[in-house]
């Protein structure tokens, strides 16, 4: 147990150690996540009418980056699935940075739920009245709090094994990871679920919604991991292989090219039929009544969407240049058509038919930036510490072998 | 602070030491000053909107027992009472056994006069800044029910419009309600009598009912909701009309504090053609049960499955069908 106190307590120190870029960079999260916090705040006070929701436009883009979010949450699967069950070796060693991933991203994910609740001094309800199976959203509540506990569990069991100086003993961590892929699969599912179960928004109900969330979710997650680890292997000693890139690109390459087959299929579908039903889509794509504020975007996010999936396809992509800008085209694209793409045209027009439209405030940006803000610092935090933590540079034995190392950090080389 | 410490020679580390921790508190006071700036906003919460224990531990209303609904009540009728400086009546009348309430609206007699939406806000307590209203009455296209036809926001300075015809829509209070399903709080749900209510002590403001309704019937309170002190209806019950908090939901509740003691719902009292009908659709001697039986009746979007307890019929009065004439004797099957 005192051992466990003195692994987090270094965890902690650790976090405050780093040359004058992880400084500055972690000054500015945490300032954008303070200002992130001030915004909250007012809206905590003077209710959500800071925001630019409404009654017609319930959801916004607290929402809407839940939804993204969830997708990224996901990926960890598609890092998880080549090593443990096909045997991939090349991305053994960077598995954890996936789970990791999962982690922050999911707290991140439960902020936005939180930021989006008119009365969070009434969270504990959820605990005292359930409406377990019937709401989609207690679904959602247990898939996502069961994803970060299983992800806590295996990334925080394999650290600390690595700081104790122990070998993990694979029946604490495999079968949670076998779990852990199923759950993935399912925080998605049901994510999607929780929309394509109202029947009154016809935009939502639709088959296809949960398939293309997964694929998406499987192109901009390892999309967004590829970007980290070449920053982890610019920034810190961890080996990351070319051929764990490689592998990773192959999965976004398929991924993104599933997404933009379903996405062909909903557009046809419904512009083809052009019943009642298409009203949103053609708000999306083409503004209704002269309302077209989503307009630019979703076809920005087309653009690049097809951008992406074509520099992945090409050989120009086995280049780590291309292919990082293939990612972040990709990461953006996903963001927007996902996030903004699927939740605000869902409520334009109206069930009565009006069309009102959305536009976010700053307090809302606010809020929303610094969230991520503060999901980004806790993922560098996680990375800070794992990577010297798994190398063997910070160990128990180390710390106490040395009783005049002050700061624990000193063993790790930083470049 | 590393910096320091890794420039200095091994022997001067106590100095070091000290300096770093200095360094360190005036890191930790910076820390702590740049987090209660951020939260400074929080100073213009009023005592009203951080719960009280007893609030926080209020139970659900289904869970409550007769002591703990009248503990509840008294809190609510002297905290109503001190903010509006008037005498609350505050009540909760049951269900009525055997009753089942059922709304019908003539599409042929309703004007567009939205006498019934601002009836209903001044009986339902809705907030007045922002004003909340509960009825939407669309100006509908002849020839078309596609309510995407419709204008939310006609104005002129005389109705009814010749060419329009008028479709008030409030909550449907459907046999199958889907507000109720995605709720995950089970803070609304469906009343014997037909009627979803919402418990506002215990709704969590998530929207995710507001999403559900295909008929737009919910509104949320973005924000602490306004009433003039001398515009509040003093009577009032838990379930329907009294006064709501921020980051709420309300809607339309048929009026249950006036419906289950006997009397019609605002709306209805208010309409100066007689298109709004209420009643009970069990008791066969009703006028519902009657328009039911006789006139042509459709309900909105029977598609989404939500089976509506609020319906429209035409009149067939003046119609050139109104008088039965004989059936076209041509191709008999006789």
């Amino acid at each position: 147990m005192k051992k466990y106190a003195t692994f987090l307590w270094d965890c902690w120190r650790l976090s405050f150690v780093g040359d004058w870029r992880y400084h500055l960079w972690m000054t500015i999260l945490t300032l954008l996540a303070l200002t992130g916090l001030y915004a909250y705040c007012q809206q905590f006070v003077y209710g959500l009418v800071t925001t630019g929701m409404t009654d017609q436009v319930s959801w916004g883009l607290y929402i809407a980056n839940f939804t993204y979010l969830v997708g990224l949450a996901a990926a960890a699967a598609m890092l998880v699935i080549p090593v443990y069950i096909y045997r991939n070796m090349h991305l053994h060693d960077v598995v954890i940075f996936g789970e990791l991933l999962a982690v922050a991203v999911i707290i991140m994910c439960l902020l936005f739920v939180m930021a989006d609740l008119g009365r969070p001094d009434r969270f504990m309800h959820l605990l005292w009245r359930f409406n377990f199976p019937i709401s989609m959203l207690t679904w959602d509540v247990i898939a996502l709090n069961g994803y970060l506990v299983l992800n806590l569990h295996i990334c925080g069991y394999l650290i600390y094994c690595a700081y104790c100086g122990r070998k993990p003993s694979p029946k604490f961590y495999v079968p949670f990871v076998f779990v852990a892929i199923v759950w993935a699969v399912s925080i998605h599912t049901v994510t999607a679920f929780l929309y394509v179960g109202l029947g009154g928004r016809p935009f939502w109900n639709s088959a296809i919604i949960a398939p293309r969330f997964l694929a998406s979710a499987f192109a901009a997650g390892p999309a967004f991991i590829i970007l980290t680890l070449q920053i982890v292997r610019r920034v810190t000693s961890h080996q990351v292989s070319d051929d764990a890139l490689l592998t990773l690109r192959r999965i976004v390459q398929v991924a993104m090219i599933i997404n933009l087959f379903l996405l062909v299929c909903e557009v046809f579908t419904e512009f083809y039929t052009d019943s009642a039903h298409v009203a949103s889509a053609r708000y999306l794509y083409f503004g209704l009544h002269g309302r077209n504020a989503l307009v630019p975007w979703i076809w920005t996010a087309v653009a690049m969407n097809v951008a992406a999936t074509s520099l992945l396809v090409l050989p120009a992509s086995r280049g780590l240049g291309v292919l990082n800008v293939a990612c972040l085209l990709a990461i953006v694209a996903i963001w927007i058509e996902k996030g903004m793409g699927l939740i605000v045209p869902a409520f334009v027009p109206t069930p009565l038919g009006e069309v009102v439209e959305y536009f976010p405030t700053v307090h809302e940006l606010a809020i929303c930036v610094g969230i991520w803000a503060f999901g980004l610092l806790l993922y560098t935090i996680f990375v800070r510490i794992s990577v010297p933590v798994l190398a063997g540079e910070l160990t128990y034995e180390k710390r106490f072998g040395k009783p005049n190392e002050a700061v624990p950090g000193e063993g790790v080389r930083l470049p | 602070m590393k910096h320091a410490e890794s420039q200095k020679p091994e022997s001067s580390k106590p100095e070091v030491t000290r300096r770093g921790f200095f360094a360190q508190g005036m890191a930790a006071v910076a820390g702590a000053s740049a987090v209660a700036a951020a939260m400074s906003p929080l100073r213009h919460l009023t005592s009203g909107d951080i719960p009280t224990l007893e609030e926080f531990f209020q139970k659900h209303y289904k869970e409550m027992t007769a002591e703990d609904k009248e503990q509840v009540f008294n809190r609510i009728r002297t905290a109503v009472g001190k903010r509006y400086r008037t005498e609350v009546n505050l009540a909760d009348p049951p269900p009525m056994d055997g009753v089942e309430f059922v709304y019908g609206l003539n599409l042929s007699r309703c004007i567009g006069c939205r006498k019934c939406v601002h009836a209903c806000v001044a009986e339902n307590n809705q907030s007045r800044a922002p004003e909340i209203q509960y009825i939407r009455v669309l100006e509908m296209e002849k020839g078309s029910i596609d309510v995407e036809t419709s204008d939310h926001h006609y104005d002129p300075p005389l109705v009814p419009n010749p060419d329009k015809y008028y479709m008030p829509v409030q909550c449907h209070q459907c046999a199958d309600p889907p507000c109720v399903k995605v709720c995950p709080v089970e803070a609304t749900w469906q009343e014997p009598d037909g009627i979803t209510v919402i418990d506002y002590d215990w709704c969590i403001g998530c929207r995710y009912c507001e999403a559900a309704c295909p008929y737009w019937a919910r509104r949320f309170n973005f924000t602490e909701p306004e009433i003039p002190a001398d515009q509040l209806n003093p009577n009032m019950s838990y379930l329907s009309n009294r006064p709501r908090q921020k980051g709420v939901m309300e809607k339309c509740t048929y009026c249950l504090h006036r419906t289950r003691v006997g009397r019609m719902p605002a709306c209805l009292e208010v309409c100066p053609t007689g298109s709004r009908k209420f009643g009970n659709v069990l008791d066969p001697d009703s006028e519902v049960a009657y328009i039911l039986k006789h006139k042509r009746v459709y309900v909105l979007k029977e598609e989404v499955g939500t089976i509506p307890r609020f319906f429209y019929y035409f009149d067939e009065r003046g119609s050139r069908y109104a008088e039965p004439i004989a059936p076209a004797d041509v191709g008999g099957d006789a």
